[in-house]
C-alpha cells in the first residue's frame, strides 16, 4: 500500500528554545516532540514496494527432511520465496568471518527461530499470513539450551577462548591465609529497543540503496555486497536515526538488510522487511548469560591476593561477537580491583538458542558483576562492610598493573567513592539500615556502594578510526556527516556542538545528516561507547581544515596573521574587523577557497596481542559510583529501590544534560537487567519472553523513589579526547550493580549477615524469596 | 462492500473508505493518512508507542479498530501544535529532555496531554510516574518524562510558580 504524502498547509512552526536556556538541545528536539523526527518505517514507502516476512524453524535442531512452500508461493498477493539457494553468493553473515551464520539455514537449523526462507508479497499483512503456510519436516536431534546441558553433550566452543594470567594464581591461593570459592548465575537481556529492527532495501540502477536500522551501516554494505556479488561500491546503506539499539543493531541488522536487498534485486522493486515485535525477539540475539565459577585467596583484612575465575558464557548457535564479548568480560573480571595473581579464562559455549550479541557493556557487566561477587563474598567472610573490602583492593600506588597488563594510569575512584559516601551519607544511612532490620521482621533493607572502570576503545584495535565530512556552503550554513550513527546516545548533537564551536556559530547553523557509507566510507561500529570520541576528533579534523583554510584566506586577503583570527559568536575576527561568518564564507567562495573537507581519526596509544593476553586495549578509562537502598518485602520477594546516588566520570563532559541523561538511562537498564528483565526458555528450546508482556522492563513507575544523579565536574581525561571528555554510553549501566548487591544485604540479614546470600541475577521476587528461604534455614 | 466513516482527524474532517474493515487506527494513521507521528512499537497494546486521543481519551491505537470510529474525533501528535507554537507538553518535553532515541515520545506527550485533562495525578509526581506507565521507555528517559508533565501540567494549571526550564532541584 502506498502512502498519502503528509497532509500539506501546515508549515512547520520554527522552535525557539525557551528564554535563559542556553543548554545545548538535542540536534532533533523539536523533530521529535512534534512527531516529524522520520524512522525508517515513517519513510514514504516507493511505489510498488514489497514486502518480505522470515519464516522461522520451529525446532532448536534438527535436520530439515523437506521444507514445502507450495502453499506460501499460492497465498493471496506473493511474489515468491526465497531460501538458502536463492542466495546469488555467500550465504553468510558472521560479523568476524567464522562462516557459522547463514542468511538461511540450509538443511539443519540450530535453534528455535532460525530463518529458513522469507516470503515477498505486495503487503506486509499478506506475507505474514503467507509465511505460516510453510510445511518444514524436521527429524529432530538433540539439542542443548543452556550451558550445562551443551556441556553434557560436549557441543565445541563458538570461538576460541582467551586466558589472562598475572603472576601464579595458584600459588597465590595455596599461599593465601583464607580462600574461598563459588558460582553465580547472570542473566541475558533482550534489548528491546523501542524502534524494532527494519531494512527498506530500493533498486538503484544496477546497485541497490538501502535504509538499515543498524547501527554498523559499513558491515550491513560488506554484508550485502558479499552475498549478492556486488562490489561495495554498488551498496549504499544509510541511517538518519534508530529508535534505540544498545547494540542489538551492531550486527542483528545483517539479516534483514541482506533479506531485504536479496529480494529488491530479484524482484526489482523496493522492499521493506519489519519483522513482528515477537519475531524480533525470537529471532534476533540478546545479551549472553553467564556463569561465573570463581575462587579467591585473601588476608584476614579482605585484601586480595589470588584469582582465579571462568566465565561461561551461553552464545548460542554462532560465534557472532562472543569472541569479543567474553574477551570483555575478562577485562573487566577485575571491575576497579587489583589482583597481584590472577587467571581468568572464558568459555563461550555453544548452544541451540540465538546467537547471543552486542549489548551495552559487551560482556563487561557480566565481568564487573563478577567482581563485585567476589567482593561481597570476602565482605561477608571477614566480617567487614563490603565498601571497606571495595577500597583496601583499588588500584593504587605500586598496585596498578591489570590482568591483561595495562596499567591504570588515571585512577580517580579513591575520590570519587569519597565524595559519593559524602554527598550520599553512606556510613550513617547503612547504620541506619542495620538498626532498621534488627528491628523489623518481615521489611529488610539494604545498602550498597559499587564503583565501576570501563575501558573505553574497541578490542578491535583497527575498529578505533573515524571519518568526517563537512560542508560549509556559501551563506554560511554548516552540513557535518560523520561515521557514527545517532539511536538516541546524542552522538549527532555532540559532534553538532564541536563543530559548531570551531566555526564560533550557534549549534542550529549545523546540521548533522544521515550517517551514509557514500559519505564516509568504512566505518566502524558505533558501539563500545567510542562514538563521540572517534567521531567527534574525526569532525573536529574537518571543521578545522575549513577553518584554518578561511584563516589563510583572510590573513592574506587583510594582511592580518593567520592565527590572530578568531571565529565567535557567528562572527569572524581579522584585525580590526568583524564580520558576520556568512560574510566570510561568501567572499571565500568568490576567491576560489574550498570550502568543504573530510576528516580522519585513529585512536593513538592503543595496542593489543589477545595470542600473548597483553597489551594495551584501553585508551582510559571512564569511571564512576552508584549507592544504592532498598526494601525488600520477605515474605513476597518484591522490593522497591528507595534511593540511589550516583557520581559518574565523563572528563570534561561535551553536553552534561546528555551525559545525565545516559547515566540515568544506563542505570535504569542495569537495573531492569539486574533485577526484573528475565528470559526463559522452555525445554524445547523455545524463547517463551518474546513480548512486553512476558518479559518486563523497568516502567517508569520503577525508577528510584529519590535519584541524585551528578556528573564529577573536576575529572578532566588525562589523554587528548575530544575536548578533553569521557565516553558515556556503557559505564552507568554496571553502576547497577549497587542495586543487586544492596537487595543481597537485605536478605543477608535474615541471617544476620554471616552468610554471603549468593544472589544470582536477575534477582526477581522468586531469587530473592529463594534467597531467603535459605538463609532463614541456617 | 467497503465500509465509509467519517472522522475529525487532527481538527480536519475526513471522508475515510475502508478497504478492509481490519484495519487498526494506527495503520489508518500511519500507512493511509500520512501521519506516521503515532509510532508501532509492538503492535498489540503493551508499549504505548501508538498512544493517541479519541475524543480526548488515550487509546493504543494498534489495538482500536478504525471502523468502530465513525464519528470520533482523534488527536495524534502532529495535530497538538497550534499555529506555529507547541503544545505546552511539547514544550515541556524539550525544556527537560523527556526523551533520548526519541521514538516513544509522541506516545508519551499524548499520554501526557491525556493524563493532565483527566486531572487525576495532579502534580504528584508519583502519580504521574504512575499514570504515565503504559509508555515504555528503553532509554530510560523516565526522570525528564515525569519532570516534563509535571511541569506542563503546572503551567497549563496556570500555576505562578510553574515554569520552564530544569526545575534547580530534581524532584522527580
Ligand atoms: S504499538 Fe500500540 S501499544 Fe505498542
Ligand atoms: S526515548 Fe527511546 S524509548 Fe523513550
Amino acid at each position: 500500500m502506498n502512502r498519502h504524502a503528509p497532509p500539506a498547509g501546515s508549515p512547520a512552526p520554527r522552535l525557539k528554545p525557551p528564554e535563559g536556556d542556553t543548554a545545548d538541545r538535542h540536534e532533533s528536539a523539536w523533530l521529535h516532540v512534534s512527531g516529524r523526527a522520520e524512522y525508517i518505517d515513517d519513510l514514504p514507502e516507493p511505489e510498488g514496494c514489497l514486502h518480505a516476512c522470515l519464516g522461522l524453524s520451529e525446532r532448536a535442531h534438527a535436520r530439515i527432511a523437506a521444507l514445502d512452500l507450495a502453499a506460501v508461493l499460492a497465498a493471496p498477493g506473493v511474489a515468491g520465496v526465497l531460501t538458502a539457494r536463492d542466495v546469488p553468493c555467500v550465504n553468510d553473515i558472521s560479523p568476524t568471518h567464522r562462516h557459522d551464520e547463514p542468511v538461511f539455514a540450509e538443511d539443519r537449523v540450530l535453534f528455535h527461530g532460525q530463518p529458513i526462507f522469507a516470503v515477498v508479497a505486495a503487503t506486509r499483512a499478506q506475507a505474514r499470513a503467507a509465511a505460516r503456510l510453510a510445511r518444514a519436516d524436521y527429524e529432530a536431534l538433540p539439542h542443548a539450551v543452556d550451558i550445562e546441558a551443551a556441556e553434557a553433550m560436549g557441543l565445541p566452543l563458538v570461538t576460541p577462548p582467551l586466558t589472562l594470567s598475572q603472576g601464579d594464581a595458584a600459588a597465590g591461593l595455596a599461599a593465601a591465609p583464607r580462600r574461598l570459592s563459588g558460582e553465580m548465575r547472570i542473566g541475558g537481556q533482550d534489548h528491546f529497543y523501542l524502534e524494532g529492527h527494519i531494512a527498506l532495501a530500493i533498486p538503484q540502477d544496477d546497485g541497490i540503496v538501502i535504509h538499515s536500522s543498524t547501527q554498523h551501516p559499513s558491515e550491513v554494505q560488506h554484508m550485502v555486497a558479499a552475498a549478492l556479488g556486488l562490489p561495495a561500491n554498488a551498496v549504499t546503506v544509510l541511517v538518519r536515526r534508530m529508535g534505540g539499539a544498545f547494540g542489538g543493531k551492531e550486527t542483528q541488522s545483517n539479516l534483514f538488510a541482506v533479506v531485504a536487498a536479496l529480494a529488491a534485486l530479484r524482484w526489482g522493486r523496493a522492499v521493506k522487511l519489519r519483522p513482528d515485535r515477537d519475531d524480533d525477539m525470537i529471532s534476533t540475539g540478546k545479551r549472553h548469560d553467564f556463569r561465573v565459577r570463581y575462587e579467591v585467596g585473601f588476608d584476614d583484612d579482605g585484601r586480595i591476593l589470588a584469582v582465579d575465575a571462568g566465565f561461561a558464557a551461553r552464545c548460542g548457535f554462532s560465534s557472532d561477537l562472543s569472541g569479543p564479548v567474553t574477551d570483555r568480560a575478562l577485562f573487566h573480571a577485575d571491575n576497579a580491583y587489583f589482583y597481584p595473581a590472577a587467571r581468568l579464562v572464558s568459555q563461550p559455549q555453544m548452544t541451540h538458542t540465538v546467537s547471543n550479541t552486542a549489548f551495552r557493556g559487551f560482556g563487561g557487566p557480566q565481568g564487573v558483576v563478577g567482581a563485585e561477587r567476589i567482593i561481597e563474598e570476602i565482605a561477608y567472610a571477614t566480617g567487614r562492610d563490603p565498601l571497606e573490602v571495595r577500597k583496601l583492593n583499588f588500584y593504587g600506588e605500586g598496585r596498578d598493573v591489570t590482568p591483561y597488563h595495562q596499567r591504570v594510569e588515571d585512577n580517580i575512584l579513591p575520590r570519587l567513592v569519597a565524595e559519593l559516601e559524602a554527598s550520599s551519607d553512606y556510613g550513617a544511612r547503612r547504620a541506619a539500615v542495620l538498626a532498621f532490620n534488627r528491628d523489623s521482621r518481615i521489611v529488610r533493607r539494604g545498602i550498597a556502594l559499587t564503583p565501576v572502570k570501563f575501558g573505553i576503545s574497541f578490542t578491535a584495535t583497527w575498529y578505533n578510526q573515524a571519518g568526517a565530512l563537512v560542508h560549509v556552503y556559501q551563506d554560511g550554513s554548516v552540513q557535518a556527516n560523520h561515521g557514527g550513527t545517532e539511536m538516541g546516545q546524542g552522538l549527532h548533537t555532540k559532534v553538532r556542538g564541536v563543530v559548531a564551536e570551531v566555526f564560533g556559530l550557534s549549534p542550529e547553523r549545523v546540521r548533522v545528516t544521515a550517517t551514509a557509507t557514500d559519505k564516509v566510507p568504512n566505518t566502524s561500529a558505533t558501539a563500545a561507547s567510542s562514538g563521540a570520541d572517534l567521531n567527534g576528533m574525526a569532525a573536529l579534523a574537518a571543521a578545522t581544515t575549513i577553518r584554518d583554510r578561511l584563516r589563510a584566506f583572510l590573513a592574506e586577503s587583510r594582511g592580518v596573521g593567520a592565527e590572530s583570527v578568531r571565529f565567535e559568536g557567528g562572527m569572524v575576527l581579522a584585525g580590526d574587523v568583524a564580520e558576520p561568518f556568512a560574510q566570510v564564507v561568501k567572499a571565500a567562495y568568490m576567491a576560489r577557497v574550498q570550502l568543504s573537507a573530510s576528516g580522519y581519526y585513529r585512536t593513538p596509544k592503543v595496542h593489543w596481542d589477545r595470542e600473548k593476553g597483553r597489551g594495551r586495549p584501553f585508551y582510559y578509562y571512564a569511571y564512576g559510583a552508584a549507592a544504592s537502598e532498598v526494601s525488600v518485602d520477605t515474605l513476597t520477594g518484591e522490593h522497591v529501590v528507595d534511593r540511589v546516588d550516583i557520581l559518574h566520570d565523563a572528563g570534561k563532559s561535551l553536553n552534561p544534560e546528555i551525559d545525565l541523561g545516559q547515566v540515568e538511562g544506563g542505570f535504569v537498564q542495569g537495573m531492569g537487567w539486574l533485577t526484573s528483565e528475565e528470559l526463559w526458555w522452555d525445554e524445547a528450546g523455545r524463547l517463551r519472553t518474546h513480548a512486553p508482556s512476558t518479559y518486563k522492563i523497568p516502567l517508569a513507575s520503577d525508577r528510584p523513589r529519590v535519584f541524585n544523579v551528578a556528573l564529577a565536574d573536576w575529572s578532566e581525561c588525562r589523554e587528548m579526547t575530544i575536548k578533553r571528555s569521557k565516553a558515556v554510553g556503557e559505564p552507568p549501566l554496571m553502576l547497577a550493580a549497587s542495586v543487586l548487591e544492596a537487595l543481597s544485604m537485605a536478605v543477608a540479614s535474615l541471617a544476620d549477615y554471616r552468610e554471603c546470600p549468593r544472589l544470582d541475577a536477575p534477582a526477581t521476587p522468586e531469587r530473592l524469596l529463594m534467597a531467603a528461604e535459605r538463609l532463614r534455614g541456617r | 462492500m467497503t465500509p465509509r466513516l467519517t472522522m475529525t482527524v487532527n481538527g480536519k474532517a475526513r471522508e475515510i473508505a475502508l478497504d478492509d474493515p481490519r484495519v487498526t487506527l494506527l495503520d489508518l494513521l500511519r500507512d493511509r493518512l500520512g501521519l506516521t507521528g503515532a509510532k508501532k512499537g509492538c503492535d498489540r497494546g503493551q508499549c504505548g508507542a501508538c498512544t493517541v486521543l479519541v475524543d480526548g481519551r488515550r487509546v493504543n491505537a494498534c489495538l482500536t479498530l478504525a471502523v468502530g470510529l465513525d464519528g470520533a474525533d482523534v488527536l495524534t501528535v502532529e495535530g497538538l501544535a497550534q499555529g506555529g507554537a507547541l503544545h505546552p507538553v511539547q514544550e515541556a518535553f524539550i525544556a527537560h529532555d523527556g526523551f533520548q532515541c526519541g521514538f516513544c515520545t509522541p506516545g508519551q506527550i499524548m499520554s501526557a496531554v491525556a493524563l493532565i485533562a483527566e486531572g487525576e495525578a495532579g502534580d504528584d509526581p508519583e502519580r504521574i510516574r504512575e499514570g504515565m506507565s503504559g509508555n515504555l521507555c528503553r532509554c530510560g528517559a523516565h526522570r525528564g518524562i515525569v519532570d516534563a508533565v509535571l511541569d506542563a501540567q503546572r503551567r497549563m494549571a496556570g500555576d505562578a510558580q510553574g515554569r520552564m526550564g530544569k526545575d534547580g532541584e530534581r524532584a522527580a
